[in-house]
């Protein structure tokens, strides 16, 4: 009896579907309900509220939606993806991988360097980067002082601008990568051929280049900007100083949640975040399949 | 023609000015550890091994780089064996909408897990006892990155032909014997590359231990690290730079082994 239900069909498919589906269920899909429940609690890491929790409705979202630094939170990180994702990292990725076209030494070149700079832990990563920006011994402001212009604290001048910057670096890697391989797949005899024609540069990228990355476009854009609305580098940089300058939403939902113990505020900025995300997500989905590129 | 040759030579000096920007900060990495004179510039002096040896003689260093391990093999054990019991399932049972549920989980793992999630994960951790516990850090990394695997892992057991099962199936083996001598066996890529990825990817997490572990002789080297530079009165630069290095190589490794594998194209999707 045993064996046989070990053995049937079905058994076999519950058996095997148990270990995965049980963690995943646990550790991936059970959080995000409980942070809607944990969103109406004034749960905290401290005092009374933490012992007893109580049911508050939706007083947190009312106190998340009225707080000014929440807003500085949301526009900070509109500026960081926007920026440094969709802008640095799909436009320098799409830039390099055009530049690079059929040129195989700077193509493993530039993807060597970029894959470096992608791969690294975090915690290395914003070390280096506060090394490389340090302001009187960093190699950056070395570089200036020795072209005689005036070291600059970057962290402290653009702070927003240098995690931008940094991101960039960060993550370029992937949407390169993404990018060379589909170019890869454009058949050469397109390209000959609009060149034996003479069209230019703009027309070759409207008519030729961009119908076939279609796909690629929406996906590379989606995963990118959902990782960079949810990525917490920028915290070993700058802890979301100086002030709240680069305190983009993951950091302020960390503030709120670990430093100030306020859970249940914290689970209501990361459903706020959540429901952005999944906005975005469709918002992405909708656009690709709009454009009748169908292979999102 | 004058024109192309000097649209050639911009474009040669971007490329390697955006070189020059990807390699630029990382150069410090492979100098410092080598430097009699470490410092946040990049100066070598006279080569030296002392600053490796002085992470030998830091406690909080070696452990937690053994703690790394811990928490690396065992995320990369538990995904390995879930994900190749569940990838079975989702290539040869294909049960209505077992296509979307896959899409589903892995844009879960795309959103939910990490920041967004960490307020409930922590909470989550403290219900089941698993606060500052290492299996607390292993099973929340590896929930989160086991749809991917399955994905990754399902495609290369969707290229094995069916004839191979129903042979095996005729000779009176069972599903758990075939999964163990022609799944496996037939997709050693696929669990190398979904191994590798998942050690990466558990050995370079910051925020999960960060957030889970309360206690210093459990942290893994991402904390340490950020605590090294973060908390020590006066970092010692030689020490941090050294560590750092070693800490970095598993990962460059692990990389070359996938690019070997399989080309990029797969590390996108655990990334992040």
């Amino acid at each position: 009896m045993k064996s046989e239900f070990f053995n049937s069909k079905f058994g076999i498919i519950v058996i095997f579907l148990i270990p995965a589906l049980t963690l995943i269920g646990i550790f991936l899909i059970f959080p995000a309900f409980w942070e809607f429940y944990l969103s109406m609690t004034n749960e905290s890491l401290m005092g009374i509220n933490a012992v007893h929790p109580q049911f508050i409705g939706i007083s947190n979202f009312i106190d998340v939606l009225t707080d000014p630094y929440f807003y500085n939170s949301l526009v900070v990180t509109l500026i960081f993806v926007l920026e440094s994702a969709i802008i640095g990292q799909a436009g320098l990725g799409m830039l390099l991988s055009l530049l690079t076209y059929h040129k195989k030494f700077f193509r493993t070149l530039v993807q060597v360097a970029a894959v470096l700079a992608w791969i690294i832990p975090d915690s290395v990563v914003a070390y280096l980067w506060i090394a490389f920006l340090d302001k009187n011994a960093g190699t950056f402001n070395n570089l200036l002082a020795l072209i005689g212009l005036s070291r600059i604290n970057w962290f402290y001048r653009y702070p927003l601008t240098t995690i931008v910057v940094f991101n960039i670096w960060r993550g370029t890697a992937f949407s390169m990568l993404m990018f060379s391989a589909a170019f890869d797949t454009i058949p050469p005899s397109y390209l000959e051929v609009a060149d034996v024609m003479g069209v230019s540069w703009w027309r070759k990228l409207k008519d030729i280049i961009f119908p076939s990355l279609k796909g690629v476009f929406f996906a590379d854009l989606i995963l990118i900007t959902l990782w960079t609305f949810n990525v917490f580098t920028p915290y070993l940089l700058t802890q979301g100083g100086p002030g709240t300058a680069t305190e983009i939403l993951p950091i302020y939902i960390y503030l709120n949640a670990f430093q100030n113990f306020k859970i249940g505020y914290g689970a209501a900025i990361s459903v706020i975040v959540l429901l952005i995300n999944l906005v975005l997500a469709s918002f992405y989905f909708i656009l690709s399949k709009e454009k009748e590129g169908t292979s999102l | 023609m004058n024109k192309i040759r000097f649209s050639g030579a911009v474009n040669y000096i971007f490329l390697s000015v955006i070189v020059s920007f990807f390699i630029a900060p990382v150069i410090w990495l492979f100098v410092t550890p080598f430097s009699s004179s470490p410092s946040l510039s990049i100066s070598l002096g006279t080569p030296t091994l002392s600053n490796f040896s002085s992470v030998f003689k830091d406690p909080a260093a070696v452990y937690s780089f053994g703690n790394s391990i811990i928490i690396a093999v065992g995320v990369t054990l538990l995904t390995v064996i879930c994900a190749s019991l569940a990838a079975y399932i989702f290539s040869r049972y294909h049960f209505k909408g077992s296509n979307f549920l896959i899409f589903i989980l892995i844009l879960f793992s795309n959103i939910v897990s990490g920041t967004a999630a960490m307020v409930p994960l922590y909470m989550l951790n403290i219900s089941l006892g698993l606060i500052n516990s290492y299996l607390g850090v292993i099973f929340t990394i590896a929930g989160g990155g086991i749809p991917t695997s399955i994905f990754i892992l399902k495609s290369f057991f969707d290229s094995i032909p069916k004839s191979y099962e129903e042979a095996a199936l005729v000779d009176g083996s069972s599903y758990s014997q075939m999964l163990l001598h022609i799944f496996l066996p037939l997709s050693k890529k696929g669990i190398i590359v979904i191994a590798t990825l998942s050690f990466i990817s558990a050995w370079g997490n910051f925020l999960i231990p960060f957030i889970l572990l309360s206690s210093q002789s459990t942290y893994p080297a991402s904390v340490t690290i950020y605590n090294f530079y973060t908390e020590m009165g006066l970092p010692n630069i030689g020490l941090i730079s050294a560590y750092a290095l070693l800490y970095t190589l598993p990962v460059v490794i692990g990389y070359l082994v996938v690019n070997k594998v399989f080309g990029f194209s797969f590390y996108g999707g655990i990334k992040g």
